[in-house]
């Protein structure tokens, strides 16, 4: 069965005053039908402009998606027009933001905007529009959503309005739920309260997710498969038991280490990882995290690493087995 | 550890903002009640953790101790130094011993001013050291939080978070200050620099004996660096305890909650573990509601707990609550 | 395994090795990029040039020779702007006149600054019955109408207030008033504009923590806050200057700003009005170079507030 939808080999740009900005170097991954999918990284990764390019919402300029396909059901998004990627983004493949504040407009009630997205793709009429808003916001878990639906969002705690975000995206019922980092901004109590919801809706609705963090934790009981990215590369791709069981890219490893932990005490200092996160202006001609890794040898830094099986179902880009110090 | 010396005292401590409506005099129509009356002991050399959610007046509460917020009422404490009706030079005086550690790498430096300028403000403000002497303080400060001396003229813009939250930590450092408030020191910063910083963090307070008081929301951090922790709920304290204690044995509904819904970087532990997931949102701290202002979300709240107010006991030894029902 | 390179190496940007572009470089080159800027620089480089240079060729007495048989001269080799309605040469009027037309703005821009930023700057930190006080004052005399306020003013105070002098020339007192009167008179706007951006700065972190380390107020505004906003003012008051040197055309054209025989670009308009037609030159000339004046400086002050744009500045996350 091909995939819902593949990434190959996906090159994104920005053309800044400093120099070239090189934000995503060739990724490729596949999303398969009710699958979730996390994206792992820091900032300046690359994982949010990876999703953007998906969506087709970088701004060229200064943006530039230099090479690389997206292929949902069979056709390339990026070789799309303007009005057919239209036509996808909210129906069939929606979003979430990570600051729900700005990505409601202030001035438009809540209704208005929810309603938005269903008559253009559904071609409803606007009562019918309302009366499936009202189910929506009942689904999500807002009280009296009658009442709200005339209601503007700054009326809204934060938690609500990204029930509201996530109503607003699942209003076509879409195939893909892409979320970019949706909690981050929440409280922890907020934040459980979200990730239960989207455990629910998207049990019920069959709904492939990519949810995309910078938090271990949380993706830890959300994914089914993770795929961790370090200066615009992915280093490891994995299903989620063997990255925390088994992690075999040195990122992964220093960063599971390296974090703290609220079942466990630990008693010395915590792992860090040496030095600074990268600097997307350059482009080295070996591995980017060899600055920083414990266990580079020589060829680290003459050549990119590829991706490459280490195991069943197990992907990472690296020259080094971690377990003997070795070369792969 | 019974004969630990305390060396701030918060007694009932209040901080409300107000609302005011008017063109030319304001007048007050109502208050955002941030802190609503606590009270608590921090002792030297420990590293107090104080959590919560937003809106909880856990940051008001460290700015309030520090005197950037006059308290509407209460008193603050410092080795036996009562800050609140002290003078205001008495006051800038007593500013060299405790310092602030702020959230924001970005914000929190004058971006027109040089590191060299920026770490040095105290010690022109309280006027220590002069001269090359100065000069020579400044490079050990950056020197104790591994910046190279080279960066002295160079501005914020030029480094990153995490080197800029340890120039934030030199410059407190620089009157040589026994007490530091770290508000939510490291919530903005990459995971992977913010071991860098607690590591850090840990170090000076074991080489220069500081003691800590550690605003934070994330707990597992909390875990990991605190001594004793306090949780507060809308502007009051609802549990305090030492920190083994607080984790494996919570007692107020509030703090099982929250430790409940932190999740965990282990999936196997993560989805088998049973969660409280509380409904709704925190009310507003403008209007906080009767009795127990956790009763509304609270599992077990109760006639008694609409009505009155819990008081904080100390159910075990060296354990508060604030809950009728623990 | 040994590795040939040192563990701390790093690729590119480490603390110490070439930083990134400094603030003082990000904002030339942002302003490069405004190409009407750029020709404003240059335009206005000119103009100053012509102003204090060519008043090496002639003096500013031989520009008062009044000499009824020369009147309304069309240019000529001698007098290449031509002569205006009492003979005297209008090149040697138009390069003296530049001067205090210039410093007119330029001072009157420094009394703007003077008055705005304080009081902008005291009302916008200190807020409460401060600010109401301030900004009620503010929006008075923001209401009362500028052009009369200055006809009348400078109509009052200009045979009042005595010539002085400076740089080797004569300044009538006229000047003087004009120059008090316009830089008293329009001030509001960076009031106002210094005010807003300090009522946002003082609940930023930095200014917290100097509170915290205990600086004294008067050392928060000036040195922490106000260098932050320097970009605004820096803005306004390019547009001031070219404001006030309009104010003062108009006030002089009308025949109560600076008086002759004093020359400056406005009231030499003044002289030409009744020979609109029949001595062009009386007026092409000191209008053209008011207008080039004022239209330059608009292109660099565009130019700066989109290369001073603090969003461009500050690296956020």
């Amino acid at each position: 069965m091909s995939a819902l939808l593949q990434i190959k080999d996906l090159q994104v740009q920005f053309q800044t005053i400093e120099g070239t900005v090189h934000a995503v170097n060739g990724i490729s991954y596949d999303l398969d039908k009710g699958q979730t999918l996390g994206i792992v990284g820091e900032s300046g990764c690359g994982k949010s402009v990876s999703v953007l390019s998906v969506m087709g919402l970088i701004p060229e300029p200064p943006g530039e998606i230099t090479k690389g396909e997206v292929i949902y059901r069979g056709k390339d998004l990026l070789k799309m027009d303007k009005k057919e990627i239209r036509k996808i983004r909210g129906k069939e493949i929606a979003m979430v933001f990570q600051d729900p504040m700005t990505s409601l407009n202030p001035v438009l009630t809540i209704g208005r905007q929810l309603s938005e997205a269903q008559i253009l793709h559904l071609k409803i009429s606007k009562e019918e529009a309302t009366s499936r808003s009202i189910e929506l916001l009942n689904i999500v878990g807002i009280p009296k959503p009658e009442e709200r639906l005339g209601e503007y969002p700054h009326q809204f705690s934060g938690g609500m309005r990204q029930r509201v975000m996530i109503a607003m995206a699942l209003s076509c019922q879409p195939s893909i739920l892409i979320a970019d980092e949706p909690t981050t901004a929440l409280d922890v109590t907020i934040q459980a309260q979200i990730v239960e919801l989207t455990k629910k809706l998207r049990d019920q609705m069959d709904m492939a997710v990519i949810w995309i963090t910078h938090d271990l934790a949380v993706i830890a009981e959300l994914a089914d498969r993770i795929i961790v990215m370090y200066a615009g590369f992915i280093v490891e791709e994995t299903d989620i038991f063997q990255l925390f069981e088994n992690p075999l890219h040195p990122y992964t490893l220093s960063l599971l280490k390296s974090i703290p932990r609220v079942d466990k005490r630990i008693d010395e200092r915590l792992a860090t990882i040496s030095g600074y996160p990268p600097n997307n202006l350059i482009m080295p001609p070996g591995c980017s995290f060899a600055p920083r890794c414990s266990h580079h040898i020589d060829r680290c830094w003459v050549e990119v690493p590829k991706l490459k099986n280490v195991g069943s179902n197990h992907q990472i880009a690296c020259w080094v087995d971690v377990t003997t110090g070795k070369e792969l | 550890m019974n004969d630990r010396q305390v060396l701030v005292q918060v007694k009932e401590l209040k901080k409300y903002f107000p609302i005011t409506q008017g063109i030319l005099f304001q007048r007050e129509v109502g208050a955002v009640k941030a802190v609503d009356e606590i009270s608590f002991d921090i002792y030297k050399g420990e590293t107090l953790g104080l959590v919560g959610e937003s809106g909880c007046g856990k940051t008001t509460t460290g700015r309030t101790i520090l005197q950037l917020y006059r308290p509407t009422s209460g008193n603050i404490l410092f080795d036996n130094v009562e800050l609140v009706t002290a003078s205001s030079k008495k006051l800038r005086n007593m500013r060299k011993r405790m310092q602030m550690i702020f959230q924001d790498p970005y914000a929190s430096l004058n971006s027109r001013w040089t590191v060299s300028r920026i770490v040095s403000e105290p010690l022109r403000v309280h006027n220590l050291h002069s001269g090359e002497d100065r000069t020579k303080r400044v490079e050990e400060l950056l020197d104790m939080v591994s910046i190279s001396a080279q960066c002295l003229n160079r501005y914020p813009h030029e480094f990153s978070g995490g080197q800029r939250q340890r120039i934030g930590i030199a410059r407190a450092l620089a009157s040589e200050p026994e007490f530091i408030v770290c508000d939510e020191p490291i919530s903005a910063l990459d995971v992977s620099i913010q071991a860098q910083v607690v590591n850090l963090l840990e170090e000076l307070q074991d080489h220069l004996g500081l003691t800590y008081l550690f605003i934070a929301h994330d707990l597992s951090m909390v875990r990991h660096i605190c001594n004793r922790v306090a949780v507060m709920y809308l502007g009051v304290l609802v549990e305090l305890t030492d920190r083994d204690e607080l984790f494996s044995n919570p007692l107020h509904p509030y703090t099982k909650a929250l430790l409940s819904a932190v999740p965990i970087p282990d999936p196997k532990i993560t989805r088998s573990r049973k969660r409280v997931v509380l409904e709704g949102d925190p009310p507003s701290p403008a209007n906080p509601p009767a009795g127990c202002r956790f009763h509304p979300r609270c599992p077990i709240a109760t006639e008694q707990c609409k009505r009155e107010v819990p008081e904080w006991r100390e159910l075990k030894p060296r354990h508060w609550v604030a809950c009728w029902k623990a | 395994m040994k590795t040939t390179i040192p563990k701390t190496k790093q690729y590119g940007v480490e603390d110490i090795e070439s930083p990134p572009l400094s603030i003082s470089q990000l904002v030339w080159l942002r302003f490069r990029r405004h190409k009407m800027a750029l020709v404003g620089v240059v335009l206005l480089i000119l103009l100053i040039l012509f102003s204090t240079v060519g008043a090496l060729f002639r003096t500013e007495a031989y520009g008062n020779i009044t000499d009824t048989s020369i009147r309304l001269q069309a240019p000529s080799p001698e007098h290449p702007f031509g002569t205006d309605t009492v003979g005297r040469d209008l090149l040697t009027r138009t390069i003296y006149g530049g001067q205090i037309s210039l410093m007119i703005g330029l001072t009157a821009v420094i009394i703007q600054i003077v008055v705005g930023v304080l009081i902008g700057a005291i009302a916008g930190y200190y807020g409460g019955w401060i600010d109401s006080l301030l900004m009620r004052f503010t929006e008075a005399v923001f209401n009362v109408p500028t052009l009369p306020l200055l006809l009348v003013l400078s109509k009052m105070l200009s045979d009042k207030i005595p010539t002085i002098e400076l740089f080797g020339r004569e300044f009538s007192g006229s000047v003087i008033v004009i120059t008090g009167v316009i830089g008293l008179t329009s001030w509001m706007g960076l009031a106002r504009l210094v005010r807003a951006n300090f009522l946002s700065l003082k609940e930023q972190e930095f200014v917290t923590a100097a509170r915290s380390i205990g600086a004294k107020n008067s050392s928060i505004i000036f040195s922490h806050i106000l260098p932050n906003t320097i970009a605004p003012i820096i803005v306004s008051s390019t547009l001031g200057v070219a404001g006030a040197i309009i104010n003062e055309a108009y006030v002089s054209f009308l025949g109560v700003g600076v008086m002759p025989p004093t020359a400056t670009w406005g009231n030499m308009l003044n002289g030409a009005y009744k020979y609109i037609e029949t001595a062009p030159w009386t007026w092409i000339f000191p209008g053209t170079l008011i207008v080039l004046t004022v239209l330059s400086i608009n292109f660099v002050g565009d130019g700066l507030r989109d290369a001073l744009d603090p969003r461009a500045l500050v690296e956020t996350e």
